[in-house]
């Protein structure tokens, strides 16, 4: 009662259906090529038109090749997918950012870079990372194609209020101790169906005290917890960071929507279905060890005893062993999880200097062509290239190898990305979650290291 | 596919296994089709655990057991967690499924069933665990799912249990009406709430 998150899903009612769903009231649409083209194939069979087609925005992200993007896509499945998204939105009259547009990139990256995705908004796409857009104070959440269909017919959606839930993390977190490890530390506690039916708050100064970035970072993996997704109540870190972004108000408007967006806070009597409590001092560099992404555990830690026996054996480790100074083949740094301009940095900070370890295959894919077009601005591209390292060009990439960027079979990959499941980076591959200054202590040693020791 | 629910009496697919993720459901590299061509989805359900690299079907996985069969898939708990493909969905109504038995399913994953006709019906552990049971026992017998009821019985022991489903989506499974026509309806109504919101 009285949560941030009642107040923005009850100002979206349109109405309650007896003893059923809810019709909620839908701001924002996003649709890459991969769950919409049955949707718009179901309006055309239902021989309608989307009713606001200036809400919905659209992209193609998880085929798009991370090199020679100006060339056509060499996989004709995944061509056909990528083009028929670009037909779907001139027919439907969709903005769309096609491969070739210096506006395109990862939608979860994209759409908070552009101020498309706004505090108090309700905003959906056919992805569980949807979630991600939670960082600026909306509700955001994961839908799957016949409810994408069900918004580009009517701007509403049929569903379930979720239970609310509050996440506390107090204190401040350590040095070399970042937004994804917090997450990865979340998962290892409450499991990744802990949070099924909720959606989650996330509160407390270690909250607080992250920057946009790290939040976002925060925000994308509540699906990874089962939440339905997960936010920050808007603050001056927020203003600060939308301000000036394209479809951001200006002028007045601004004002007047930054004055509205403060008041966007659980109030002080807020009741939450159920609350947990961190210790921001307690989180340490994690890494996960299993098959899903709360099989996780500080970087330095053992494999539990108890762990799934068949998780263990798909990843070829044993009960009890350490990681650190596992050999690792690969190195992932991207994804809407970690794709964004602070973790390039990170990346850069800790490679500078140093080399690429022999035997180590590294793929740093930037969010969006503006983030990229950032990393070179600040010259980080040229830091990364001396210690052996080249910046791709953006997509989803290997955070779910749609496209080549895929992990071999039998290959461990310290990956940036947000799913360790089996063959999620390729058909075989061995996924360790980790965050990017962890992904760069392996790239620079070609083994599992605490980066806590290259800092 | 829309298509009616009443009384489903089949015997049933176990697989006891926690935490089954959509990516498992359905792999990633299955869904670059453009088309909701369920032969396709429902050939590569659970694809690489099905089948090897090259094709052939491996021998321990459960839909490759001739014991096994029916529109009945019985599962370990938090099914479909992870990605919101609905692919996955498809996958299942494919390949013949017309009930999800689980005592747990992520979110996303249970809308999108619905959204195809395929029930999830969520029971308790004790009635999952005895389920397996039964099943392992005498891959043979079946389970009753009475939806107008909404009660779900393992004819072995006789073992019955009510299960969640709103009056709304009852409705629309019994008649075989989806969320759209639903919305198309409301226009109206959308309408008000735009203008009020100015």
């Amino acid at each position: 009662m009285n949560t941030l998150f009642d107040k923005i899903w009850d100002a979206h009612v349109v109405s309650l259906i007896e003893d059923g769903p809810t019709q909620l009231y839908i701001d924002r649409l996003y649709c890459h090529e991969v769950t919409s083209p049955q949707a718009f194939d179901g309006l055309r069979a239902r021989g309608i038109r989307c009713l606001r087609p200036q809400q919905i925005f659209c992209m193609p992200d998880h085929n798009t090749p991370t090199h020679d993007q100006d060339k056509p896509i060499e996989d004709p499945v995944s061509k056909a997918q990528v083009d028929a998204l670009a037909r779907n939105a001139a027919e439907f009259g969709l903005t769309h950012y096609g491969m070739l547009s210096p506006d395109n990139g990862i939608i979860h990256v994209v759409g908070p870079e552009k101020g498309l995705s706004l505090p108090g908004m309700t905003i959906v796409c056919g992805d569980s990372h949807t979630s991600t857009h939670g960082a600026v104070g909306a509700v955001a959440f994961g839908i799957g194609t016949s409810e994408v269909e069900m918004v580009l017919a009517s701007q509403c959606i049929l569903q379930q209020k979720p239970r609310s839930m509050s996440i506390r993390i107090e204190g401040q977190l350590g040095p070399g101790v970042t937004a994804k490890d917090m997450a990865l530390y979340l998962m290892s506690k409450l499991t990744t169906s802990g949070a099924t039916g909720y959606f989650v708050e996330y509160r407390g100064s270690a909250v607080r005290a992250l920057s946009m970035e790290g939040r976002l970072t925060l925000c994308n993996l509540s699906i990874e917890m089962g939440a339905r997704g997960g936010f920050v109540a808007p603050d001056e870190t927020t203003f600060a960071y939308l301000k000036g972004r394209e479809y951001a108000p200006k002028g007045a408007a601004w004002d007047e929507a930054v004055e509205r967006w403060r008041t966007l806070r659980s109030g002080d009597d807020a009741v939450f279905d159920r609350e947990v409590v961190f210790d921001a001092a307690d989180i340490q560099p994690m890494i996960t060890y299993g098959t899903n992404p709360g099989m996780g555990m500080p970087v330095g830690g053992s494999i539990p005893a108890d762990a799934a026996k068949k998780a263990l054996d798909y990843m070829g480790f044993a009960a009890g062993q350490k990681l650190l100074g596992h050999p690792v083949d690969y190195v992932f740094l991207g994804a809407c999880t970690n794709g964004r301009i602070e973790d390039f940095r990170a990346f850069a900070s800790l490679v500078r200097g140093r080399r690429k370890a022999p035997g180590v295959t590294a793929w740093l894919v930037p969010g969006s062509w503006a983030v990229k077009r950032q990393v070179e601005a600040e010259g980080l591209d040229r830091v990364l290239a001396e210690a052996g390292f080249e910046v791709r060009q953006p997509g989803c990439s290997a955070c779910l190898a749609m496209n080549d960027d895929k992990i071999p079979a039998g290959k461990y990959a310290v990956s940036t990305s947000n799913r360790n499941f089996e063959g999620r980076q390729g058909p075989g591959s061995r996924t360790l979650l980790a965050s990017p200054l962890t992904a760069a202590a392996a790239a620079v040693t070609g083994v599992v290291t605490d980066p806590r020791t290259l800092l | 596919m829309k298509q009616k629910f009443d009384i489903i009496e089949s015997t049933c697919v176990p697989l006891p296994l926690e935490n089954v993720d959509t990516d498992q459901i359905i792999p990633a590299r299955f869904l670059k089709a453009t088309t909701r061509d369920e032969k396709f989805f429902g050939d590569n359900l659970f694809r690489d655990w099905r089948y090897d690299a090259a094709g052939n079907p491996k021998p321990g996985f459960v839909l490759n057991d001739p014991r096994y069969g029916g529109c009945i898939l019985v599962a370990g708990k938090n099914f479909g967690s992870g990605s919101s493909r609905e692919h996955a969905a498809w996958a299942i109504a494919g390949a013949g499924f017309r009930v999800v038995i689980s005592s747990f399913f992520a979110d996303i994953h249970k809308n999108n069933e619905l959204n195809n006709f395929v029930l999830p019906v969520v029971v308790s552990e004790a009635f999952l665990s005895e389920l397996f049971a039964s099943i392992q026992a005498d891959p043979a017998m079946k389970v009753r799912v009475d939806v107008p009821a909404q009660t779900v019985t393992n004819l072995a022991t006789g073992r019955s249990e009510r299960f969640e489903l709103n009056a709304y989506k009852k409705y629309c499974l019994t008649h075989a009406l989806d969320d759209i026509d639903y919305l198309l309806e409301q226009k109206d109504k959308i309408e008000a709430f735009e203008r009020a919101r100015k």
